[in-house]
């Protein structure tokens, strides 16, 4: 037994617990949300060993394992290669279709998995969420975190293409963490949204699925932003670039492939709203998180 | 004067019951518009769910009310009611589970809950990789998780297991190694309710020693249970909810008997069921509509010899519903302790039908139980695939067992055991 309290009268703050020592005082929610950053840091180690349980449990009991990390981006890669790229003769920015669409398709794929899982999140844990007291936004920023595994095994596959199909990388691949930083958090924004509101409305889940198509076609994933700009005009560029997977998917394929010059327009709106999305989750997320518990 | 540990100050929390019933539409015509209006209504449904106008609504129940009380520093206090006294939503506030409605609480010191042991737990995951994950939902670090392992694993019992995946464990050993994560959590104030339950005798003694041991550090603790002889022998105060309300603060021994007279509203032979007042709310009829005791006679008392078989009749409206092979349950206890729950679900082996005025009847043998008074602490029907529960009523009545000179020696044993022995001696 650990005699960490030496006199029942004095007890000495435990430094290294998440749980504050001090006064808690519990009282009606009221007025605006806050986000308690401190008490986020606090449960840092919570936060590493749900991530660390997301990727030991993910591909345990199956045959392919980590390889499904990239099986799906590279089988969806071959349809569309097949229906986009020869019947319907999509414009690819004079990159061969199956590179034009993989280099898509990671990001694409850790977005997607991102947003429906954590859409998920609150009610595959209501157990937890019924049960226990820790900071909620563990759960949907959870696989924001440990999804990136499955994104880097698929990055990885990308200069094995394009070793292939002899497309050499520019100096922009430098960027690359950024995009990946406007990306992660435009997933988290989504996740955020989604999941606050999936616990009280479950129509939520049975609707990220279209969403995630929805959004898949609205995003240069199966074809270029090129083929908008030509028929629209350069004037919607901009608008486009809202939509934060506009500059991530075109930024992708600009810095690894070369087909555009890197857009840092669509970048730098994207990275404006990624991080409005981001901002405003988490405050709805905190709003929305004082009745998980009465109605999950 | 001691500091205080936990202080609460008119704590109440308001909840809605269950989504209001669906009309029902009897032409065509209506049914048709109803369905095309229903994601309307839905969606209001689901919004009042966390939307409150004015409170007094009829679906709206306050679990807990105006609720004040102070602990001190080192003090191990019970919290007994009878179920949906409030006693867990009190526990929920106080871990934050769950924010109140109206007034405040609050705690000087790390707190720690056992409500639910095994949350967090993976089945995929190994018992090592479970007491990280487990111990940092619980609130613990990496690090103080890594000092502690060692200990955790010993007081588990479950060491050589602790590197294989945890669906391979049994439940009582899932539950051992969640609650020795809980038990070294080294909180100054703990919070648990009702852990007691799970587990075998030994494993629960272990716990109860933990949980003393807690209490004698100086810590405080507050102590949920339905079984009152550990509140007594746990805890020196003890409170008692009824009805969302602190009807009772005292040394523990006299809120004991303070709840046992003020559940029991004296011995009864039968009951009116029709407007009891302990059934749980919900959304449909009741269903019940008396219960009646019968003697081996068949004559209708409250008092029943040792031995004697006891004779439960059940009468039920059901109105046009037909229920085939319900479960039908009557719960005994004795002082909070369990004896038995009769029920169709085992007890009964053909299917079977019910409809309209039915009258359920189970006849007893319930060996020796010592003399004393025991109640009906509930009597449920559930049915259908999912066993939805139809009818529920906690503390129904109580009856009492008295003294019969079984031995022909005049004496029979003392009180406090649950059985009288039924056996004989014999010497060479």
């Amino acid at each position: 037994m650990q005699k960490t309290l030496v006199h029942p009268t004095s007890p000495k703050p435990l430094k290294d617990t998440a749980v504050p020592t001090g006064k808690v005082v519990i009282t009606p929610p009221q007025g605006l949300p806050r986000i308690d950053w401190r008490e986020l840091l606090a449960y840092r180690d919570l936060f590493y060993f749900m991530v660390r349980r997301d990727v030991q449990v993910l591909y345990r009991q199956t045959v392919l394992g980590l390889a499904w990390a990239f099986l799906r981006p590279f089988i969806s890669m071959i349809l569309f290669t097949f229906i986009f790229g020869r019947v319907a003769r999509v414009s690819s920015d004079g990159i061969p279709y199956p590179l034009f669409s993989y280099a898509a398709l990671v990001p694409w794929t850790y977005f997607a998995t991102v947003m429906q899982t954590a859409t998920m999140s609150l009610v595959t844990n209501s157990s937890m969420l019924t049960k226990v007291y820790f900071p909620r936004l563990v759960f949907p920023l959870t696989p924001v975190f440990s999804k990136l595994i499955d994104f880097l095994i698929a990055l990885l596959f990308l200069p094995v293409f394009m070793v292939i199909y002899r497309v050499p990388p520019t100096p922009y691949v430098f960027f690359l963490p950024v995009l990946i930083a406007i990306m992660a958090a435009t997933a988290a924004g989504i996740g955020m949204w989604l999941a606050a509101l999936a616990v009280q409305y479950r129509d939520v889940n049975h609707a990220s699925q279209f969403l995630a198509q929805i959004l898949m076609f609205a995003a240069p994933v199966v074809w270029p932003v090129s083929l908008l700009t030509s028929r629209f005009g350069e004037d919607v560029r901009l608008l486009y670039g809202l939509y934060p997977m506009v500059g991530v998917i075109e930024g992708f394929r600009a810095a690894l492939l070369g087909t555009v010059p890197m857009p840092w327009d669509l970048i730098g709106v994207g990275a404006l709203s990624a991080t409005v999305l981001l901002f405003s989750g988490a405050y709805y997320f905190r709003h929305m998180e004082r009745r998980f518990a009465d109605v999950a | 004067m001691s500091r205080i540990a936990i202080e609460v100050e008119n704590l109440g929390k308001r909840y809605r019951i269950g989504l209001l019933q669906e009309e029902e539409q009897d032409t065509l015509g209506g049914a048709l518009l109803s369905w095309l209006k229903a994601p309307l209504t839905n969606f209001r449904r689901l919004q009042r769910l966390s939307k409150f106008d004015n409170g007094d609504e009829a679906d709206v129940i306050w679990a807990l009310r105006d609720v004040s009380f102070q602990v001190e520093e080192g003090e191990a206090v019970g919290i007994i009611g009878r179920n949906g006294a409030g006693k867990s939503t009190l526990l929920k506030i106080l871990t934050r589970i769950t924010p109140p409605t109206t007034g405040r609480a609050v705690l000087d010191g790390r707190v720690a809950s056992l409500l639910e042991v095994d949350t967090g737990f993976h089945p995929d995951l190994t018992g090592r990789e479970n007491v990280y994950l487990n111990g940092t939902v619980l609130g613990m670090t990496a690090k103080e998780i890594d000092r502690k392992f060692d200990e955790i694993v010993e007081f588990s019992g479950v060491a050589r297991f602790i590197d294989t995946p945890v669906k391979r464990y049994s439940s009582g050993m899932r539950v051992r190694l969640a609650f020795a994560v809980a038990a070294h959590l080294d909180p100054e104030i703990l919070l648990i309710d009702e852990v007691l339950a799970v587990g075998d005798a030994q494993f629960q003694r272990k716990c109860l020693g933990k949980m003393s041991e807690i209490a004698g550090e100086g810590r405080t603790v507050l102590f949920v249970s339905h079984n009152l002889p550990s509140v007594e022998a746990l805890c020196a105060r003890a409170f008692v909810l009824d009805e969302g309300r602190l009807v009772f603060s005292g040394p523990s021994r006299e809120a004991v008997s303070f709840y046992l007279d003020r559940q029991v509203f004296g011995l009864a032979s039968g009951v009116d069921l029709r407007h009891h007042p302990h059934r749980l709310p919900g959304d449909r009829e009741p269903i019940f509509e008396s219960l009646r005791l019968l003697n081996g006679d068949g004559v209708e008392t409250s008092s029943f010899a040792i031995g004697e078989p006891i004779t439960f009749e059940l009468k039920m409206n059901l109105g046009e519903e037909v229920l085939d092979t319900p479960f039908i349950t009557i719960a005994i206890e004795k002082r909070g302790i369990p004896i038995c729950a009769l029920t169709t679900r085992f007890m009964v082996a053909r299917p079977f039908l019910l409809t309209g005025l039915a009258t359920a009847r189970c006849t007893w043998r319930p060996g020796w139980l010592t003399p004393g008074e025991y109640t009906i602490s509930r009597v449920t029907l559930k049915a259908g695939a999912s066993a939805e529960r139809l009818d529920h009523i906690d503390e129904v009545l109580a009856f009492e067992i008295v003294e019969r000179d079984v031995y022909g020696t005049g004496k029979i044993a003392r009180r406090d055991t649950i059985l009288v022995p039924d056996g004989t001696w014999h010497f060479f």
